[in-house]
């Protein structure tokens, strides 16, 4: 059970869009993909980019965070800030992306906090210590375990294709 | 028990005689598609093969397809560079499903793959482009994945750990009334199911409006599948999906359609019937926000745009070019048009709609994804308002998060062009 603090908090459908605009799309690189991590929050934009969010701190959404475009930037900037997402529910190719990549997504359907409160976040629920109430986390699909245990979708492709090689 | 569509194509592409809704598949990829976003695929390929003392090896440069669309001519010179750094991959590798910037083989990844003749029924298709599922509209699995997972794709040649998702079966019956179409039958579904109400669902179309749909308009359908959360949309192919293959995919190998068992399992059935569909309306700022066309005309429009994977097809060029022949865009507007290939410009051009649209005053630009996503064209200013054919309204869409994006059919947008409101298209013309 890990305590963390909630430095933003955003309702249902949050796209890609408002994650990481369109226009930063030729940007690629997960080195510099932070800088544009909810780009048009500005006030929020201008404290990720001042290091003024530790890392580990929380978003706190609504159901279906990261609808839209499979830009992987929208979890390339996120991860780059090492924040996780508390949301009702995840959208598909963002949370199949996320864990592609080590991002902490914590699926709490129910969930809601405001700025400042802390979260307790453990693995079968989430305690909002600042309001009392508790949510129960809802597992990510079992398929999905030997990616994140693998520390992400690159070190386990590399272990599938050593495994092939090894076989010949 | 029985299969549906997508049960009967990941069991083949699994090697599997049968397979049941959770189970976890490996299938072997017919297709990979990448746009742009390849630029990040060739990072996260070279990065898999890091210290394993393997050369990094593509598993099929045939199966492998990359189509210049995202930001056609590129902008800046970052997308310049992207989009050279990709060229040079692409001739090291020999990958001749490659579609550069052309006037004659370009256009849209979604619209060059069917019209290339590219996409089979049973195939699966990945992309990494969330409107990868509008290749279901020809009877394939397809879906949109990360950059990341395409890396892993190019090295493996088949996904890792798919569940196989349940289906939801889609029965739409009636005949499309007069200026209704394809578009507002997918935006009234997504309205009701929801912005997430199919996630880790198939749609599965079915339904005498489907059977009597054009390919160009079940693409439409499943481009949008993806709008309520689902995987993939899926026509289960047909007559009509073996003629469009034939005559306008220049495909000459049998085509073998996959139907779904008669005793298919699906999760829940969807009734749309048709007969009296109003045109419909997206309204901001998200894709389920959807209403009747009466319950927001006469709204002041900033921008009209016609185009994209949605509807960016002849036949919804020549719906607008219908509506607006001998007439003028509204000065109070404006209206930018962008044909989804560049096929589909030149049949635009022999069929008089280019110049018709010109005549009216549309811009009618090169083919390409355009306006929709706000990287590099038609951005609106603060507080404009834009109605549009594409896909997506999410705040800030189209470059600007201070502006609002409606989203309709060519026919609604056509009608709207002219008057510079938000247009029924079934009053249009009349006092």
């Amino acid at each position: 059970m890990s305590a963390a603090s909630v430095v933003l908090v955003l309702g249902d459908d949050v796209s890609t869009d408002v994650i990481y605009p369109g226009r930063y799309m030729a940007t690629v690189l997960p080195a510099e993909t932070p800088q544009y991590a909810f780009a048009d929050l500005g006030v929020f934009n201008a404290k990720l980019k001042a290091g003024a969010v530790p890392a580990g701190s929380v978003v706190v959404a609504g159901k279906n965070f990261g609808c839209g475009s499979s830009r992987e930037q929208a979890v390339s900037a996120l991860k780059g800030h090492e924040l996780a997402i508390v949301a009702g529910s995840f959208a598909r190719i963002f949370l199949q992306n996320a864990i592609n990549l080590g991002l902490r997504l914590i699926e709490a359907p129910g969930v809601t906090a405001a700025e400042g409160d802390e979260l307790a976040i453990g693995v079968t629920e989430v305690v909002n210590l600042t309001s009392g109430r508790r949510y129960a986390v809802r597992s990510l699909p079992a398929a999905r375990q030997a990616i994140i245990e693998a520390g992400g979708l690159i070190p386990y492709t590399r272990k599938r294709l050593l495994g092939r090689s090894a076989a010949r | 028990m029985g299969m549906t569509v997508v049960q009967k194509i990941l069991a083949r592409a699994s090697g599997r005689s049968e397979v049941a809704v959770g189970d976890v598949v490996e299938p072997a990829v017919d297709l990979a598609m990448s746009h742009e976003n390849a630029a990040l695929v060739i990072n996260q390929f070279q990065a898999i093969y890091e210290g394993t003392g393997l050369e990094p090896t593509l598993w099929d440069a045939a199966r492998i397809a990359i189509v210049f669309d995202h930001r056609v001519p590129a902008e800046s010179p970052k997308t310049a560079t992207n989009q050279k750094r990709i060229r040079g991959f692409v001739g090291i590798n020999g990958i001749a499903k490659f579609h550069d910037i052309r006037g004659d083989r370009g256009g849209i990844c979604h619209q060059i793959l069917p019209e290339s003749g590219y996409i089979l029924p049973g195939a699966v298709v990945v992309g990494t482009d969330s409107h990868t599922t509008s290749h279901g509209a020809l009877g394939a699995f397809a879906f949109g994945v990360g950059a990341t997972e395409m890396a892993s794709i190019w090295a493996l040649g088949h996904a890792v750990n798919v569940e196989v998702p349940a289906t939801i079966k889609v029965n739409v019956s009636g005949v499309l009334p007069p200026m209704v179409g394809p578009k507002d039958v997918i935006l009234h579904l997504v309205g009701k199911l929801g912005a997430a109400g199919a996630t880790f669902r198939v749609l599965e179309f079915h339904g005498d409006a489907i059977r009597a749909m054009s390919t160009s308009g079940r693409l439409t359908l499943c481009n949008m599948a993806v709008e309520a959360g689902a995987t993939s949309g899926i026509v289960p192919a047909d007559a009509e999906t073996i003629r469009y293959l034939k005559e306008e995919a220049g495909v000459l190998e049998a085509v073998h359609p996959v139907v779904p068992d008669r005793d298919a399992a699906y999760e829940r059935t969807v009734d749309v019937d048709v007969s009296a569909l109003a045109p419909q309306i997206a309204c901001p700022h998200t894709v389920d926000n959807v209403r009747p066309v009466s319950e927001v005309a006469g709204r002041h429009v900033d921008q009209i745009v016609i185009g994209s994977c949605t509807n960016g097809r002849l036949d919804d060029l020549a719906v607008a070019a219908g509506i607006l022949k001998g007439r003028k865009v509204a000065s109070t507007t404006r209206m930018l048009v962008f044909p989804a290939s560049g096929r589909i410009y030149q049949q635009a051009l022999e069929a008089g709609y280019v110049a018709d649209l010109v005549r009216a005053g549309a811009v009618v630009m090169n083919a390409g994804c355009g306006p929709c996503l706000g990287v590099h064209e038609g951005a609106l200013g603060d507080g404009e308002v834009a109605l549009s054919t594409t896909n997506r309204n999410f705040k800030g869409r189209m470059g600007n998060p201070a502006s609002d994006v409606y989203l309709c059919s060519p026919a609604v947008a056509a009608a709207s062009a002219v008057t510079g409101v938000i247009t029924d298209p079934r009053q249009e013309g009349k006092p």
